[in-house]
């Protein structure tokens, strides 16, 4: 039987925010190299793999770009809101416009076996560690 | 054509009016509305959001959208960094005008829904031209 947290966003939400109030001070120095940029990330460990997610609701597929170079992912683009003509506007909360973010991971991953993947506004992408990167067991003689 | 840069918005959770007897996180999906001579066109943000897990209603001039994600793609990870929550979308709206009710139309693209309401045959704008 798997024992869920009821929500372990939340709680690892908290926990970031505490974290960030401390890495505020760049004692430890920022792991992301673009922070506080668009889209928002999630970052998962699956086994040796890295999973990132974010959100890109409006963004179409070709407008997007995905770069992996070393520890570094660099996700960019741009997304266009197709606004009728002749129509009078209610309420405009969605935003439109280009982005560039750029995280570090904790590891290297091996760029060639990047998998993207991009449904329902959702991008995932899953980055699997680099050999040199996965711990290796060694016999002792 | 645009230069400006997206900034990150945090989503909005919903205040609950009611409990829930469903677990989980709801938010209020970012919305544009517009109106064009036929029809209101409403474009929600639900990202993660399969078309098929959309339940729209339109009730006594009242519309509501509810979207359910499926969050059993994130089971078996284990969260190292957080931006963001994940959650379903629900929101409501109230309808002025008056709406065809059986044309009521629907699509989902990357993760927006978008709904028409053609108005009603009463409704639509009449141009009159002066003699």
């Amino acid at each position: 039987m798997v024992i869920r947290v009821k929500d372990p966003f939340a709680t690892l939400l908290g926990l970031q925010h505490a974290m960030e109030s401390v890495m505020g001070s760049d004692w430890f120095g920022g792991r992301t190299s673009g922070p506080g940029a668009f889209p928002l990330l999630n970052v998962f460990n699956d086994g040796d793999d890295f999973v990132v997610v974010a959100e890109l609701p409006g963004v179409k597929k070709e407008d997007l770009e995905i770069e992996v170079r070393g520890d570094t992912v660099r996700i960019h683009g741009k997304k266009t809101i197709a606004q009728p003509e002749s129509a009078s506007v209610h309420r405009r909360e969605r935003a439109a416009g280009e982005f560039d973010r750029t995280v570090t991971l904790p590891d290297d991953v091996d760029a060639a076996k990047v998998a993207a993947e991009y449904r329902d506004g959702v991008l995932t992408l899953r980055l699997p560690r680099a050999e040199s990167a996965k711990p290796r067991t060694v016999t002792i003689n | 054509m645009v230069s400006q840069e997206v900034t990150p918005r945090a989503k909005r959770e919903l205040a609950q009016a009611e409990e829930r007897t469903e677990a989980g996180k709801f938010f209020s999906p970012y919305t544009d509305i517009h109106e064009t001579d036929r029809a209101v066109v409403v474009s929600m943000e639900v990202p993660g959001v399969d078309k098929n897990a959309i339940d729209i209603q339109l009730e006594k001039g009242v519309l509501t959208v509810k979207g359910t994600i499926d969050s059993a793609k994130y089971e078996p990870l284990r969260p190292i960094y957080s931006e963001y929550n994940v959650g379903n979308f629900v929101r409501t709206f109230a309808v002025s005008t008056k709406i065809d009710g059986g044309g009521i139309s629907a699509t989902v693209a990357d993760g927006v829904l978008t709904v028409e309401l053609p108005k009603a045959k009463e409704a639509l704008t009449r141009r009159i031209a002066v003699g």
